[in-house]
């Protein structure tokens, strides 16, 4: 299994990352069956920002979170996160690094609870181990307790207390992306990747879940989010970075990309 | 004792076997959400082991069943190790034709298994001191170590360990997502459940005191399916439970089948596997979950009440 490592080379660096770039992605490529989706990638996400990334359909957006996330190795390119080398790593090293994902359609673990899904992304829990789990262990107790406590401030937080005992396959698609956020708290990540958090949900839980996207920073973790809702989007996200045809178009405020003649022909079907 | 004694304590016995090998697939297919249709295979693996480390190489009955144990958790690790890539039909598949080289190997492999003959004379613990009692301590034994792997496996179930085994159940990709190590909780969970399913087959040896590749037929298999999914896939308890309705549905309809006027033997089999049928299809029908449905366990109240 590949661990985080250092030592895989870059082969092409286009540009400087920014200081304080959390995320920094350089040259990312891939392909599916000789169908270039992922054509060059570079762009950066600053530490303590929620970053939008928007582009239309098959723009590359979720298959550049695939990459990112570890579940498809790129061809190429270099994936920094927090100075770390992360391309080619496994998804669970990278997760275990401090960078978590969500899916676009909300999945998870269908026949486990709410409550079972927050500890599922606790980190650190000795008891995960088989001696652990057959002899018992005070620390993993001790853990255990300390994650329960947690998984209840964030069900609170998210209004999914009611359900913490409900299997996830019982919840609404609102609770469901709900509970997507409140996993991706309980890990207490530096940087959590969301595909489209607003997906199908009514403007009031649209509402809250942008409420709840805003205080992250303030949590010490940083956003990186697809979403198509423009609205949602300036509201929310500074800087904005689009994708088109496998490579970043523009990037900037929202008004100044929305304002760009590439991204109003690419994305809005808007001729300059 | 009676007759009827001694056939009650041989299906208990029985019982007792068919509840590890539930107990084995209980944790791999319910635990871990990997199909198993290779469970005869480490139960042969185990009967042969303990059989020929105490028959040939005359180890005592305790060492015979630690290298059932050792040898059927090192066949569950090659199993797993040689098809990590593959999940569901396809990982049934490899597990099947696992099952059918064991029992092939078995069957011709004769300097080493005494092919179709079998292996006979294999010695039961304190068979000559307990004379006519051993088939009795031998199923209370049984029992016992029925009860102590329900214990372990429970524990397992309700542990952190447990409900990340789910999870890579539910969603692999997921659970890695979630930081989870998922080729480490899929060797470990396969080698603990072919180990269980390999001492089922080391007790069955020594109660037996002989083996043969006829006994590991594939219908062992579907019958520890069938008893994990009327038990409750998924539900340590619904295991043992389903397998000792297995064992009472193929016992009890030996005599309903014969209570039938007019047939001739081989019908009286015929209708005994359809009343089997009949009986498994009432059940699920009945409670499609099983007996006794996979629980969530209720979230423990926290101490604190304050909101972040």
């Amino acid at each position: 299994m590949k661990a985080i490592s250092d030592t895989v080379p870059r082969p092409h660096v286009p540009q400087r990352s920014e200081p304080d770039a959390l995320l920094a992605i350089r040259d990312v490529r891939r392909a599916f069956y000789g169908l270039d989706v992922l054509r060059g990638v570079d762009l950066d996400v600053r530490a303590g920002s929620i970053t939008g990334l928007i582009g239309p359909n098959g723009a590359g957006k979720t298959t550049l979170f695939n990459v990112v996330s570890g579940l498809v190795p790129p061809d190429a390119g270099s994936i920094r996160f927090a100075g770390r080398e992360l391309a080619g790593a496994s998804p669970e090293a990278i997760s275990n690094a401090g960078l978590v994902r969500t899916f676009q359609v909300a999945r998870g673990f269908p026949r486990l609870s709410v409550f079972q899904h927050l500890m599922l992304y606790g980190r650190e829990q000795p008891g995960e181990s088989l001696a652990a789990a057959l002899f018992g262990s005070a620390e993993s107790r001790r853990r255990e307790a300390e994650l329960a406590e947690r998984a209840w401030q964030i069900a609170r937080l998210l209004n999914l207390e009611r359900v913490i005992d409900h299997p996830a396959q019982a919840l609404s698609g609102g609770q469901k992306k709900l509970l997507e956020i409140g996993r991706a708290l309980m890990a207490e990540p530096q940087l959590v990747l969301l595909d489209e958090p607003t997906a199908g949900v009514n403007p009031t839980l649209k509402a809250e879940i942008a409420h709840h996207l805003r205080a992250l920073p303030a949590r010490g973790i940083t956003v990186l989010l697809i979403e198509h809702d423009m609205k949602f989007i300036g509201a929310l996200c500074d800087p904005v970075i689009v994708m088109a045809e496998g490579r970043v178009l523009a990037q900037g405020g929202f008004e100044a990309v929305r304002a760009d003649a590439r991204v109003r022909e690419a994305y809005m079907g808007v001729r300059a | 004792m009676t007759g009827w004694a001694n056939y009650l304590v041989f299906i208990v016995a029985t019982g007792g076997f068919y509840a590890l090998l539930a107990l084995s697939l209980n944790l791999i297919w319910g635990g871990a959400g990997m199909v198993n249709l290779g469970l005869a295979g480490f139960f042969a693996l185990g009967a042969y082991a303990s059989a020929l480390l105490t028959v040939n190489a005359g180890a005592p009955i305790l060492a015979g069943i630690a290298g059932a144990l050792v040898v059927g958790a090192i066949g569950g690790y090659v199993v797993t190790m040689s098809t990590t890539r593959l999940r569901g039909d396809y990982l049934a598949i490899v597990t099947l034709g696992f099952a059918e080289t064991i029992r092939l190997v078995a069957n011709n492999e004769i300097w080493l298994t005494r092919g179709s003959d079998g292996i006979s004379g294999i010695p039961g613990p304190l068979k000559a001191e307990l004379g006519g009692w051993f088939n009795a301590a031998y199923a209370l034994g049984t029992l016992a170590i029925v009860a102590l792997v329900w214990f372990a496996l429970r524990r397992i179930d309700l542990s952190p360990y447990g409900r990340a085994l789910r999870a890579v159940r539910e969603d692999e990709q997921v659970a890695q997502v979630a930081g989870k190590r998922i080729l480490r909780f899929k060797i470990e969970a396969f080698a603990i459940s072919a180990a269980i399913a390999a001492l089922a087959g080391a007790l069955y040896g020594h109660f037996n005191s002989y083996v043969a590749p006829d006994i590991f037929q594939p219908l062992i298999t579907i019958y520890i399916f069938l008893a994990v999914a009327a038990g409750g896939v998924g539900r340590v308890s619904g295991a043992v439970a389903g397998a000792y309705l297995v064992i009472f549905f193929l016992e009890s309809t030996r005599f309903a089948a014969a209570a039938i006027p007019g047939l001739a033997p081989v019908q009286h089999a015929a209708i005994r596997e359809m009343l089997i049928g009949l009986a498994l299809i009432v059940v699920l029908r009945w409670r499609p979950q099983g007996i006794l449905p996979e629980r969530i366990p209720p979230a423990p109240r926290p101490q604190s009440q304050e909101a972040t």
